[in-house]
């Protein structure tokens, strides 16, 4: 029989090595789910994490890597800290959706006048709109004591429909012949998130999610605001005696995801993307839960996880043009992932014992 | 006439790291009081958990009557007669009495009847209950009848009371013990755990005695000292603390018609509260546990902000204040509970350190960190008081009780506040921490720090304070010099026996 | 605009179908908070539920069948909850939300080939003398037999909870897990049964948004119902009585803002469509005031010590 003991400190080996084990018990049952569904497993997972870094075309995939991950890094770093405080921000695809919008809209309404002043408004009103939209859960919870998840999570309806009246109508593209979605930036240059060196896979996201990384690690390791955020997550009444005001904890770190999130939105709407249309979400802000979970929370972690996230989008595409894989089985893949994570947690904390059966 | 009832040979149970208990053997006869006596951390809930099956031995074996007993469970020892009282109740807040009882029992009958039958047995003992109360809102003496009347429903053989009178006035422990002796004159065996030697000299007819985790002794507590059985259990006599006499000043702290609701649902409130304490004054404020002392300890740390003008500290207004600015001004305090209150478990002793002494300690530069002094706090901390630990870097949850409340009372104390308030500062420490702790808060007064020592042991609050008041029902009593001060009176000031009434003892 | 194409009769008929979903998965959801069990994957399990109901459906050519393949298909994702949860300790919001993104995929990928599929038709009741009084009955008397199910699950949720042994165990086991565990209780075997009951009854919920109320199979279908679900949850604080209550007042604003949208009226269909949620949200924040009757343990991890 096995029982669980706890250990008296979390192990420091286990805390780096959880992650890995879970990447590698998901790969195996992933070959299982691949088998099953008809493919040769080890084709499959090669696709999935080889081709996109060392096969043929790699050359294009590896900034793909890039323009993926970067997304998912900025809002997973933002939905960590509150993580770390045990305040769940499960809304960040409304708020990517929302800073999007905003972005946009402040883009677009310069348009076509050329200034380089036009796209740092632009992110400013990204990341205003994000912040916004993430005040709406932080303010109700703060003000009525009113759960966040729920509030947040059902802002996230409420940001696609935005997102479907802005394309077909408000931000329509005037000369789209009544197609909906809005102007390309592609094609306006003062408002196009640009790759900084060409087929880099480069753009100012990557440089912000860079930023936020660092920011975000000097934060937790070396300021007392971080100090005060693992605190509230460990131990919310030691908190408390600290001085910790929750109130104001709840307003930092649901703004600051939000704000992320909302800058995620733009950097994508403004450059890969290029247009506000009804599908331009397509779940970052979910698969960063994933990303930070992965990351342990931990800037690095998730900076290494967000890439990782990044691959298996990029491969599963691959997967799925080459040998057939449907896309649904990259999103089981993900979600798989998480369970393994959550799983292999255990070894941290608890030592696993191997004893004879007892009843106590 | 008497039989053996429960015999207990050789039990031994470790666990990583620990042994509970090493070879354990006492018997019980029917209709006495087995006294078990030992420190914290003796050993003594392991065994007791062993007789009601919630722990499986490594190895001995007990009979019950003469046949073997091997609990495989709580269900078990039940249906064999044995019953317990626990010492952190084992009652459900939101529930009400009839319903708690109920979950004791194995088939308890329909509500109504269990009501009945509740109402009967509680007449009986002496132990009135409402069965339709909400146990949330009852007072501890009372939620202690509730899971005495549990027990009683189900004709235990064996009654094991873990630390009972922690939770009464000295009048509701006469009404307990009266209660107690007539049940073991209908033949029941109780198992009386307790450290508090007076008290088992007064009620138990047999003490066995534990430390660390082994029996080291039996004896017949009537024809013992209270000082023979204190070395068997301890070991080695201690010190008591030495309290010099010192010159009182100024008036530290002054509260004055302080009010305040509870923010818990079963919570207390505080009641137009008045009392001012001096430097280098030690003010012990004692009562029985949910009188009010979490809500007065969180109205003086400033976790719960009431009036500004309710609280003075040095004459400035400092009611409406937050903790962090208190500590600024001076008014340090240490809550009751260690891990997760006072301490993160998870964290560090470093990342502890930094819990309260951030600023007074300056332990930041604008809000940036300053690792490194921290570690030398925290290291301070550990030199000067003693804390057995590995290093700064052990997690505060894995530090025995009496070491983590030492770290946490050393890093207040080393911030020389003006007004320290402690909250049970020895609850559940070994008797050695308790001492070491005692010294510190008498040696702070001595310095000229005003102290408030709220303690629901009083013969703690008897030792260290200099004047005595207690807190019943959010109120506080008349504050007298602790000095000469009576059993009975301090019963009384923590509000008598609570209108609760006698067993009627006819035996 | 034309508000009179409305017709109250089909208004509220189609508001006790529009409830039912909702009704019976927030009936589970109710039952494993109750044991101190916080499941955030709701969602997942709803359209998991939603897909094997489908495909049995389908497959069987039986709509029951169809139901409890659903049942079982929510259970066994609430296995792997129970699993994480009750054996690994890890975190229940976490291991909710992974629940969930697990759910969303594992749908998908079992319903690639069955899109644009038509399910067998559930036959309505026919009451007889019931179902032909005027009003009433084609308003509650002439429906199929899952939302006189979720009725009596109102009914069997609030005695048992109320008046038998079960019920009084799980409370206890919510309200306070050690004391529970001191008396001898099961804990973790009494949430691993809630947990998979909950699991059951959000499959149930989903499969009949996919069986009766669309009724067609698309990804993503359940759109937000599990986490309605759950925020009944908390408006009815923890009370069955109360999540009927609520199970009506959201198939209310669902059916009535279809109907405004289908009779033409002049607010854009987006801002209609989002309108269930602000109302949940609306509803959440007039009910937070009312905390105290959450279970005790809820989301607490429990580990049995020494």
């Amino acid at each position: 029989m096995l029982k669980l003991e706890k250990r008296p400190q979390p192990s420091q080996l286990w805390t780096y090595l959880t992650p890995l084990l879970a990447v590698i018990i998901t790969m195996i049952a992933g070959s299982a789910l691949f088998a099953l569904l008809g493919k040769n497993p080890i084709e499959a997972v090669a696709t999935i994490f080889w081709e996109p870094l060392f096969g043929e075309f790699s050359f294009y995939y590896r900034p793909q890597l890039l323009v993926k991950g970067a997304p998912l890094v900025l809002i997973a770093i933002g939905l960590s800290l509150g993580f770390r405080a045990g305040i769940w921000n499960i809304g960040a695809e409304g708020q990517y959706i929302i800073g999007a919008i905003t972005g946009a809209a402040v883009g677009l309404a310069f348009y076509p006048a050329e200034s380089w002043l036009i796209f740092p408004l632009m992110v400013l009103a990204g990341a205003l709109g994000g912040l916004a939209w993430a005040m709406i859960p932080a303010f109700l919870q703060v003000r009525f004591g009113t759960n966040e998840i729920l509030v947040s999570l059902m802002l996230v309806y409420v940001a696609e429909q935005l997102l479907a009246s802005m394309s077909l109508g408000l931000l329509k593209n005037p000369e789209g012949f009544g197609f909906p979605g809005s102007r390309n930036f592609q094609q306006y240059a003062s408002g196009h998130n640009a790759e900084i060196i060409t087929g880099s896979g480069m753009h100012w996201g990557v440089v912000a999610a860079l930023i936020a990384v660092i920011f975000a690690y000097i934060l937790l390791n070396r300021h007392i605001l971080g100090y005060h955020i693992r605190l509230t997550g460990q131990a919310p009444r030691a908190a408390r005696f600290a001085g910790v005001r929750p109130n104001l904890l709840i307003l930092f770190c649901l703004g600051t995801s939000g704000a992320l999130a909302g800058l995620a939105g733009l950097f994508e709407v403004s450059g890969p993307a290029g247009q506000i249309s009804i599908d331009f979400n397509v779940g970052y802000g979910f698969t960063a839960i994933i990303v930070a979970f992965l990351g342990r929370l931990h800037p690095v972690g998730i900076m290494l996880a967000g890439l990782l996230m990044a691959l298996t989008y990029i491969g599963g595409e691959i997967a799925q043009s080459n040998l057939g894989l449907p896309a649904a089985a990259i999103q089981l893949f993900q979600g798989m992932l998480l369970f393994f994570l959550l799983a292999v947690d255990l070894l941290t904390n608890y030592r696993i014992r191997f004893v004879k059966a007892e009843t106590a | 006439m008497t039989k053996t009832l429960l015999r207990i040979s050789g039990l031994t149970k470790a666990y990583p790291g620990v042994i509970a208990n090493s070879d354990v053997s006492f018997e019980i006869t029917e209709g006495e009081v087995h006294a078990l006596l030992g420190e914290n951390g003796a050993g003594k809930s392991t065994l007791v958990k062993m007789i009601y099956g919630l722990v499986k031995p490594d190895s001995g074996t007990m009979t019950l009557r003469g046949a073997p007993f091997a609990p495989t469970e709580p269900r078990a020892a039940r249906a064999a007669g044995v019953a317990m009282v626990f010492q952190h109740f084992s009652l459900f807040d939101a529930l009400n009495v009839a319903e708690n009882v109920a979950l004791g029992m194995e088939n308890p009958p329909p509500m109504r009847d269990l009501a009945t039958r509740i109402r009967d047995v509680s007449e009986a003992y002496g132990l009135p209950l409402d069965p339709f109360r909400t146990v949330g809102d009852l007072s501890a003496g009372e939620r202690q009848r509730v899971e005495i009347i549990r027990c009683l429903l189900q004709d235990p053989r064996l009654l094991i009371m873990d630390e009972p009178t922690s939770v009464l006035t000295p009048q509701e422990v006469e009404i307990l013990f009266e209660t107690l002796r007539k049940l073991t004159s209908e033949g029941v065996a109780i198992l009386y755990i307790s450290h508090k030697l007076e008290e088992i000299r007064a009620l138990c007819d047999h003490a066995t005695i534990l430390r660390l985790g082994k029996n080291v002794g039996t004896c017949i507590p009537r024809d013992t000292s209270a000082r023979e059985m204190a070395e068997l259990m301890v070991g080695s006599a201690f010190e008591a603390p030495a309290r010099a006499g010192r010159e009182l000043g100024d008036v530290a702290l002054d509260v004055t018609g302080l009010s305040l609701g509870s923010p818990g649902e079963f919570g207390t409130s505080l009641r137009n509260i008045h009392f001012t304490v001096k430097k280098g004054e030690i003010l012990g404020i004692g009562g029985v546990a949910g009188n009010g002392q979490d809500e007065l300890w969180g109205a003086l740390s400033g976790e719960l902000t009431t009036d500004n003008e309710a609280i003075r500290l040095m004459g400035q207004p400092i009611g409406n204040l937050g903790p962090t600015a208190r500590r600024d001004r001076g008014l340090l305090t240490a809550p009751e509970e260690r891990l997760g209150h006072a301490a993160a478990p998870e964290m560090s002793l470093t990342e502890n350190a930094l819990l309260t002494g951030a600023k007074r300690e300056n332990l930041m530069n604008r809000g940036f960190l300053k690792w490194a002094a921290t570690e030398e706090f925290a290291k301070r901390i550990i030199k000067t008081f003693d804390v057995r630990t590995p290093g700064p870097g052990t997690a505060a949850r894995a530090l025995s009780g009496g070491n983590l409340q030492k770290f946490v009372i050393g890093r207040e104390v080393l911030q020389h506040p003006e007004v320290l308030v402690v909250n049970q500062p020895t609850w559940g420490v070994d008797a050695a921490a308790a001492a070491s702790i005692r010294q510190a808060l008498l040696d702070l007064a001595a310095n000229g720090t005003a102290v408030i020592c709220i303690s629901q042991d009083l013969d703690e609050l008897m030792e260290i304070s200099d004047r005595f008041c207690a807190l019943n029902e959010g109120r506080l009593s008349d504050i007298r010099p602790a000095q000469g001060l009576s059993v009975d009176e301090i019963g009384l000031m923590m509000g008598g026996a609570h209108g609760m009434e006698v067993a009627h003892v006819e035996a | 605009m034309d508000l009179s194409s409305i017709n109250p009769v089909l208004l509220l008929a189609s508001l006790m179908v529009a409830a039912t979903p909702i009704l019976i998965a927030a009936l589970g959801e109710l039952v494993v908070e109750r044991s101190g069990v916080l499941n955030l994957g709701v969602e997942g399990m709803m359209i998991t539920g939603a897909i094997c109901g489908f495909a049995v459906a389908v497959e069987t050519g039986s709509p029951f069948w169809g139901f409890v393949a659903a049942a079982a298909g929510g259970a066994l994702l609430s296995l792997l909850f129970a699993l994480l949860t009750q054996f690994a300790l890890a975190n229940q919001v976490a291991s909710g939300l992974a629940l969930t993104l697990f759910g969303l995929g594992l749908s998908s990928l079992l319903g690639q080939g069955y899109v644009g599929v038509k399910p067998p038709h559930t036959a309505k009741l026919d009451i007889p003398i019931l179902g032909d009084i005027p009003f009433l009955g084609p308003v509650v008397f002439s429906h199929d037999l899952m939302v006189y199910f979720g009725l009596a699950l109102v009914a069997a949720i609030w005695a048992m909870l109320k008046y038998t042994r079960i019920g009084l165990v799980l409370r206890a086991v919510g309200e306070n897990h050690d004391a529970a565990h001191a008396l001898g209780y099961k804990v973790v075997r009494v949430r691993v049964m809630a947990i998979l009951f909950g699991g059951a009854c959000a499959g149930l919920g989903g499969a009949y948004i996919s069986l009766i109320r669309v009724p067609q199979w698309t990804e993503g279908m359940t759109a937000g119902a599990g986490w309605i679900a759950l925020a009944l949850v908390v408006f009815a604080s923890w009370k069955a009585g109360r999540v009927m209550l609520g199970a009506y007042l959201f198939g209310g604003v669902t059916v009535l803002q279809l109907n405004l949208q289908a009779a033409g009226v002049s607010i854009p269909v987006e801002y209609l469509s989002m309108s269930p949620y602000l109302i949940t949200i609306l509803v959440l924040v007039i009910m937070s005031a009312d905390r105290s009757r959450a279970p005790a343990s809820l989301g607490r991890i429990f580990h049995a010590t020494q």
